[in-house]
């Protein structure tokens, strides 16, 4: 079993929130990094892991997960959710609250959080309802929740639809100093719509999402939060208009935050049809155009995009194994995200690893206002340790998570995860 | 050149050979309906499945005839008399229907990509009868068959596809043939039904009737159904007849020896006036019955490369 | 038949050929004493450059223009389940009605039978002729179908790894028939 005293020799130490980069030994004491030197001997008693080859960063941290418990399990649960977050070199998540019941008040806050820490594999930090039940008209009871363990609120899977609640919820989350986190989507334009809406919906027949769906909510949001001061934060931002809108608010130094996803960084619209209507290329917000994906690209170098998020979404083999048009709309995400960013944003030279390693760990922590993303002495040692050169082929047959549903199926992937460690415990799978 | 393809799931995916294949073989299949005796015995002991989701009475009975005279042993199953009202997945049913062991399997479905999903999961030869506003590619065939007759090719010819262009799989097969073979294609509709892009198929896109009729060698009228898609888009029948139904008077615009087409089921009054459907322009019941020829070449054609692949 | 196929001996020149076309051509109109009710019907590919040769013959004779049919029997044959792609149909073209007709049927070359089985089944579809009558130019035997035919322009005996080939000069540039006979090839050849 795992110890609680490390030290970890020899590898490339990766930390954005002290600005290292370099050859540094860590030396990991009661659950937190003790000393971080360029040449530590180990203590007595003290389990050494032999780094060397490898790179060590503050533990990564997936900002939006779906892990379907309480209600859902067959899809996903707490457990099994938390140990793909592990396989993918998570140490933390958090989690939406859009489970059934909705996670919308304290008990079932502090059920996830239980539920988590029994297990140990990953940090889950519950994210509540904005809304009660998601209904989008009574606000939730979001203190109840935050004293639970809620990071953040949001109705995720669902937008909050109605401004004046979207106002109320920006100005009360003040009080506890989290983000609103919204869903942009004005349902209404996306209708029926199970695509992006351009040349290629039109080419294959299927109904459109215009990019204004998205884009006339974060407008609308922006004009709230510039009103309200409250903190507000973009989840899966997918157009090029959204992501200048956000720009522009930072500008003004407006407390505004997005996060993009693996897949619209890396897939366009275009992939349904190279993969023949597959609904593994079905998700919202959907799989945008190559100009859109283009000026996501340039929204992690610029620093405008504060995140990557996977939206890992389970749903069941049997439920996606039907027409495009039926298929509930969502993909996997935790097991798939490092090599994919190492491989296709880190190797391909858009992000330098430092960068990658402040979007995948301090910048979501800093979000969240989690005590994670840094290796600093003192901070909870929640590790990633992962092998930038080794080859690896995703094989959804060996996903930890329930489900199946990914497109990068078979990919070829240079980087990936080795080992995480939790709360200076080494987590075994 | 010879057919290798297991299934025809669109047109978009064909070469000018293979299109130009089908229509030839269709040409030597219309003289079998003039015989006193309809029926060869190509396709006798295979089997064959008309699997439609949709009701589609023209297509489905097309189909039909094409399998009979063929002498194909073929069997119907529609959607309100299946298990699918019962929540049965496609899948499930198509394994189900595999069971029987099927040559073919000939279906219709709503949503686009139904029949390639069926073609990933079965080893029987799919042919798309029309999937939701993705693509229907027997009927560009069958158009391509009845404009061939009439103007001797399809090269250099002005075509122009009139109506609600964002709904419909005819019109997208139809660019994809139809520029494939060289011809030069005009989409023409209200804003409201006109999709984005649709430039990218290869098509010019105009937004008025007169317009898109300047010059024409062939217009094809699609069919309206403002009940299916709302007031949201086109306000009445009355104010669409009077922007895009097509009257007799429109056609001096076109070429003198244009031809008038039509998928049916027709609306007179809405997209075209009874004048012009019965007109002697028009060339609509020709296309039923290249329909039928269309189809004994495509059935015959995948029945070949089914034998191949066992 | 399968494999690679090369000349072996000639059959038939020129010369041979249109000596036993001739013949042929007055056979027909001799065992049907006359021309009165005849169609010729060539069996395509080579059936039908035959047929138009024999109603060459017999025009020049008789002075009377026979009415010239074609049939492609691809749709009728036996072997369409086993031998991969489909082959590519022509189509038939008859043009007059056939009943009450006497029919000839003509093709360059009797082997199996099958080919005849498929157009008399063809023929039968398009009504109820009289009679038809079978002429070909060469016969060579190996039948696997009670098929006879009632006009021949000369028969060979031929062995299994043995095919006939008829050429004409309309469609081949050249009149003759040779035998041909099958040589080795890698094992790739016969798949």
């Amino acid at each position: 079993m795992s110890s609680d005293r490390w030290v970890l020799r020899g590898g490339r130490v990766v930390d954005p929130s002290q600005d290292l980069d370099g050859f540094f030994d860590l030396l990991v004491e009661d659950g937190c990094v003790s000393k971080i030197e360029e040449s530590l001997s180990a203590p007595e008693g003290c389990e050494v892991f032999d780094a060397t080859g490898l790179v060590i960063c503050p533990g990564l941290v997936d900002m939006h997960v779906h892990f379907r418990e309480p209600g859902q399990e067959y899809k996903e649960s707490i457990e099994t959710g938390s140990r793909a977050a592990a396989a993918g070199g998570f140490t933390a998540v958090a989690c939406m609250a859009n489970t059934d019941p909705v996670n919308d008040k304290r008990s079932v806050t502090a059920h996830i959080v239980a539920e988590a820490e029994r297990f140990g594999y990953a940090r889950v930090h519950p994210i509540g309802a904005v809304s009660k039940g998601m209904a989008g008209e009574e606000l939730a009871e979001i203190g109840e929740m935050v004293r639970a363990g809620a990071v953040a609120v949001s109705d995720d899977g669902l937008p909050v639809k109605n401004a004046e609640l979207m106002r109320r919820a920006l100005l009360y989350a003040r009080h506890f100093d989290i983000p609103v986190i919204q869903h942009a989507e004005d349902l209404d334009l996306t209708g029926t719509g199970v695509m992006h809406e351009g040349e290629v919906s039109t080419r294959l027949g299927l109904p459109g999402i215009p990019g204004s769906s998205e884009d006339v909510v974060v407008a609308r949001d922006l004009i709230l939060t510039e009103d309200s001061g409250g903190r507000y934060h973009v989840a899966h931002l997918s157009t090029a208009r959204s992501l200048d809108m956000v720009r522009q608010a930072k500008a003004k130094g407006m407390a505004v935050t997005c996060e993009v996803t693996p897949h619209h960084l890396l897939l366009t619209d275009e992939t349904i049809a190279e993969m023949e209507f597959s609904s593994d290329t079905k998700m919202k917000p959907p799989l945008r155009s190559e100009s859109d994906r283009q000026a996501l690209l340039a929204g992690l170098v610029d620093g405008t995009i504060d995140a990557i998020a996977s939206d890992h979404a389970p749903h069941h083999p049997d439920e996606k194994a039907v027409e495009f048009s039926c298929s509930p709309f969502g993909i996997l995400g935790l097991e798939t995200t490092l090599s994919l960013c190492l491989d296709r944003l880190v190797r391909s030279g858009t992000l330098t690893l430092t960068r990658l390693v402040e979007l995948l760990s301090t910048g979501p922590a800093r979000i969240l206002g989690l005590e994670a993303g840094s290796l600093a002495v003192g901070r909870p040692a929640d590790i990633t340790v992962f092998d930038s050169e080794r080859r690896v082929v995703i094989d959804k047959d060996h996903f930890q998570s329930k489900s199946r549903n990914t497109p990068f199926e078979g990919w070829k992937l240079q980087g990936g995860s080795v080992v995480t460690f939790v709360g200076g415990r080494k987590v075994s799978l | 050149m010879s057919w290798a393809r297991k299934d025809l799931l669109g047109i978009a995916e064909l070469s000018p050979e293979e299109i130009g294949l089908i229509l030839d073989t269709a040409e030597s299949f219309r003289e079998v309906a003039e015989r006193p005796i309809k029926k060869v015995p190509t396709l006798r002991g295979r089997t064959v499945i008309n699997l439609f989701f949709e009701a589609s009475t023209r297509t489905r009975s097309s189909f039909e005839i094409a399998e009979k005279r063929l002498s194909a042993d073929s069997m119907n199953f529609s959607a309100s008399s299946s298990a699918l009202v019962k929540g049965e997945s496609l899948i499930d049913t198509a394994m189900n229907l595999q069971a029987m062991s099927p040559d073919l399997i000939v279906i219709r479905h709503g949503f686009p990509g139904a029949p390639h999903l069926l073609a990933r999961h079965l080893p029987a030869g799919i042919i798309n009868a029309g999937d939701g506003a993705h693509e229907h590619p027997t009927q560009a065939l069958l158009d391509a068959a009845t404009i061939r007759r009439h103007k001797g090719k399809i090269e250099g010819l002005k075509v122009s596809i009139i109506g609600d262009i964002e709904h419909s799989r005819v019109v997208r097969s139809n660019i994809h043939l139809l520029t494939k073979m060289g011809a030069e294609v005009t989409v023409a509709g209200p804003y409201t039904l006109m999709p984005p892009g649709i430039e990218a198929l290869g098509a010019r896109v105009s937004y008025s009737l007169d317009e898109a009729l300047d010059g024409a060698d062939v217009v094809m009228m699609l069919r309206i159904q403002l009940e299916r898609q709302g007031r949201m888009r086109v306000p009445s029948v009355k104010e669409y007849f009077k922007l895009f139904g097509l009257q007799a008077q429109h056609l001096a615009r076109a070429n003198k020896d244009v031809i008038v087409m039509h998928p049916g089921p027709m609306n007179r009054g809405v997209e075209i006036s009874s004048e012009v459907a019965d007109g002697p322009y028009s060339v609509i019941l020709e296309q039923v019955e290249n329909g039928v020829a269309v189809r004994m070449a495509v059935l015959y054609l995948l029945s070949g490369a089914q034998g191949e692949s066992r | 038949m399968q494999g690679k196929f090369e000349p072996h001996s000639t059959l038939m020149s020129d010369a041979q050929m249109r000596r036993v076309i001739r013949r042929m051509a007055g056979e027909i109109v001799e065992r049907n004493g006359g021309v009165e009710g005849l169609m010729l019907v060539g069996i395509r590919t080579r059936g039908v450059p035959l047929a138009e040769r024999l109603a060459a013959e017999i025009e020049r004779t008789e002075e009377v223009k026979l009415p010239l049919g074609i049939l492609d029997i691809t749709l009728y044959r036996d072997d369409l389940s086993t031998i991969g792609p489909q082959p590519v149909v022509k189509g038939s073209h008859l043009p007059e009605p056939v009943e009450d007709r006497t029919l000839v049927l003509c093709d360059d070359v009797l082997y199996t039978g099958r080919t005849v089985r498929a157009a008399l089944d063809a023929l039968l579809d398009y009504g109820r002729p009289r009679t038809v009558e079978l002429a070909v130019l060469m016969d060579h035997g190996h039948r696997e179908l009670p098929i006879q035919a009632d006009v021949v322009g000369s028969v060979v005996q031929t062995a299994e790894e043995e095919v006939v080939e008829v050429a004409f000069e309309a469609t081949d540039g050249a009149d003759r028939v040779r035998l041909l006979r099958r040589v080795a090839t890698d094992s790739g050849a016969e798949s």
